[in-house]
């Protein structure tokens, strides 16, 4: 099948701005499901609230756009109706990680086979550039005007933590990366987490002068480096690009198919 | 099943009925007075193959039965008190998605963590406008067990006929009260079973288009229809739209099929009402003490009647105002500051003769209690 199969092209052009990331992020996505051979009726899409959210508008599989922060929890409900299906979960880090951050964690606990993509831009795109979780310290917002004092998260340290059983980052700079990531991520049998660098021009970019799209995107490229590189040896401030975890746990569809055997004797 | 007879508390006759329903998925976060509910079915549900799950959050739970609910389930979650405050957002998103599911809330004392461990019927108002936004809702209640087992039923029927949640109401008093119930063989109560579209593969199905009859035939995620859900106003594939008719048309439907069905989702019972000429109005726990009442004076000539609700939303105002047409006053019995009393008030041709007997220190509402009100009622004094 071509990419445009897998779109719902009365839809476009789409709401995002000129330049945002979080178009890339669907690029890639849609060239991981096309090489994997997906077939659109085995793949649910949820989604919460934000600019990224909206991803799940513009592709044609079933699609469930939810509430904010709540993606997880539905899809949590949607994968344990019908455990065949393969389920993508594209959140903003606000979504995902502020509002959604109690959903995020329990997720990766309890290792339910869920795609989470978090398309980091650091804000919030959608409410008009408030700083989010992920702004990081000094960065400005609407609401940070004076310089935000709030630590970002580490989404790969926090997904590690939390016991998700793939960890993955790239951003929308290194497309090849992340599309191999992304396929690696759904084939995972587990919870896995990628987080995708994002760019918002628009508000983060104009905030704190980070010049056009390409600029930031630029960025990217040099402020990540492959995970274990020497470049990162010695400059410890890059961020690493590549697959931290992937380890085979026990999933948790798979875990309750024992619980149901052991209450079905039980009851016999 | 060989013995059909059973003595349960009102949060296991719900598990029963749900379980008589049908019921596939549950999720839930344990609160006093409904967790009996959850430990029930964490028993009974992976034991005839369905799945119970605890979530780290009243939301989370909602949402999870949201999801399940899609894949073809029939769903259900119970909470009491705070939790039912932090389902309400999901909950409205059932209503706006139209989603089937039954959302149990067995009500405690509030507000905020209130009076955990006793009774309250104070979330009836709740229940009704909990959510922003315009909208309808069903909701059912029960006085006794075996009315417990069958109100789950019907709330399962009533969410699969409306494509809409529907909340059933209990309280601690009820939920905890021991009681014999029977349940019903297979087949003696029907069951509505989730209507599918007929629509075959490659043709366009819409998920929110009514038919004639105001049905909306559902396709399971996962089955050969693709489809969009979402809380934003939607058109009838379910894209965001904002156009202004879309909207409007969205809202009417949303209200019209739960409000236009009123009667046919009025569910109530009477006692000694053919010439009761001062009428009680009660539902839940303060209608057995009301029953009681009744009973007790009717021997002594007093012609008073007893109208129990069973659907308390939305409010059966015909059915009050039929029955209440000929009574010289009419008391609602309720454990709250009157939230019944203002809808029988609106729906009675003279508000003027309605009046509260209330109880709201946590204590059921005993006949005493009730009987005193009447003698002040009848201008007789305490
Ligand atoms: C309960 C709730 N609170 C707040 C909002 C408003 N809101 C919508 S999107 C959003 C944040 C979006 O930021 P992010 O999740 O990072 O995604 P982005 O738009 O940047 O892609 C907020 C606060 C909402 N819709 N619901
Ligand atoms: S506001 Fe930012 S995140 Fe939203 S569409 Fe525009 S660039 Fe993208």
């Amino acid at each position: 099948m071509a990419i445009k199969d897998y779109i719902r092209e009365r839809f476009f052009p789409h709401l995002w701005c000129p330049g945002c990331g979080h178009g890339i992020v669907l690029n890639a996505l849609l060239r991981a499901v096309e090489r994997m051979g997906l077939k659109k009726n085995d793949i649910v899409m949820v989604s919460g609230i934000g600019c990224s959210s909206r991803i799940s508008g513009y592709v044609d599989f079933h699609t469930l756009h939810t509430l904010h922060g709540r993606a997880l929890a539905f899809a949590t409900g949607v994968k344990l109706g019908h455990p065949e299906l393969n389920i993508l979960v594209p959140m903003g880090d606000g979504d995902a990680l502020a509002i959604g951050g109690n959903h995020f964690i329990h997720a990766a606990r309890r290792n339910i086979d869920l795609t989470a993509i978090v398309m980091n831009n650091r804000i919030y795109g959608m409410t008009g550039g408030q700083y989010s979780p992920l702004s990081g310290y000094g960065m400005l917002a609407t609401t940070a005007p004076y310089q935000n004092i709030d630590h970002d998260f580490d989404v790969v340290a926090l997904s590690t933590a939390a016991g998700a059983s793939f960890v993955a980052r790239s951003t929308t700079y290194h497309v090849q990366q992340l599309t191999d990531i992304l396929e690696k991520a759904i084939n995972h049998k587990g919870f896995s987490v990628v987080e995708v660098l994002s760019q918002c021009p628009t508000y983060f970019g104009r905030k704190n002068r980070l010049g056009s799209a390409t600029d930031m995107m630029d960025q990217f490229k040099e402020t990540t480096t492959p995970i274990g590189s020497k470049a990162k040896e010695k400059d410890p401030t890059l961020i690493e690009r590549g697959v931290f975890v992937e380890k085979d746990i026990p999933e948790y569809c798979a875990e309750y198919d024992k619980v149901i055997e052991r209450a079905m004797k039980k009851g016999a | 099943m060989t013995n059909n007879i059973r003595f349960v508390q009102g949060n296991e006759a719900c598990v029963e009925g749900a379980l008589y329903a049908g019921l596939d998925f549950f999720s839930g976060y344990p609160i006093t007075p409904s967790t009996e509910v959850a430990e029930h079915l964490a028993n009974r549900l992976p034991a005839k193959g369905g799945k119970f799950l605890q979530m780290e959050d009243e939301i989370a739970s909602m949402c999870a039965i949201i999801g399940a609910s899609l894949t073809g389930k029939k769903v259900m979650t119970a909470t009491s008190g705070p939790g039912f405050s932090l389902k309400q957002e999901a909950l409205g998103y059932a209503i706006m998605a139209e989603i089937p599911c039954v959302v149990v809330n067995v009500q405690r004392g509030g507000p905020s963590t209130g009076n955990p461990t006793h009774v309250s019927q104070a979330d009836v108002m709740q229940a009704r406008w909990g959510r922003h936004g315009d909208q309808s809702i069903v909701c059912l209640t029960a006085s006794n067990n075996q009315d417990v087992f069958e109100m789950t039923v019907e709330a399962f029927n009533i969410a699969e006929t409306y494509r809409t949640p529907v909340v059933l109401l209990l309280d601690e008093t009820v939920g905890h009260m021991r009681e014999k119930i029977v349940v019903p063989k297979a087949g003696e109560i029907p069951l509505v079973e989730r209507l599918r579209t007929a629509v075959r593969e490659g043709v366009d199905y819409h998920p929110y288009l009514p038919r004639e009859d105001g049905r909306l035939p559902m396709s399971d995620f996962g089955d050969v229809h693709r489809y969009n859900v979402t809380g934003l106003f939607h058109d009838m594939w379910g894209f965001p739209t904002t156009n202004p008719g879309v909207v409007h048309g969205l809202l009417r439907h949303l209200n019209d099929k739960i409000n236009n069905n009123a009667n046919q989702m009025a569910r109530y019972k009477e006692y000694y009402m053919d010439d009761a000429e001062r009428v009680l109005i009660s539902y839940g726990a303060s209608a057995r003490s009301a029953l009681h009442v009744v009973e007790n004076r009717r021997p002594r000539g007093e012609r008073l009647g007893l109208l129990e609700l069973q659907t308390l939303w939305p409010f059966p105002d015909v059915v009050v105002r039929e029955k209440c047409r000929n009574a010289v006053s009419v008391c609602v019995v309720e454990m709250n500051m009157g939230q019944v009393m203002q809808a029988v008030k609106a729906a009675v041709d003279d508000p003027g003769k309605v009046f509260l007997a209330n109880r709201i220190d946590g204590n059921l509402i005993t006949p005493t209690d009730i009987r005193g009100i009447l003698r002040l009622i009848q201008g007789r004094g305490v």
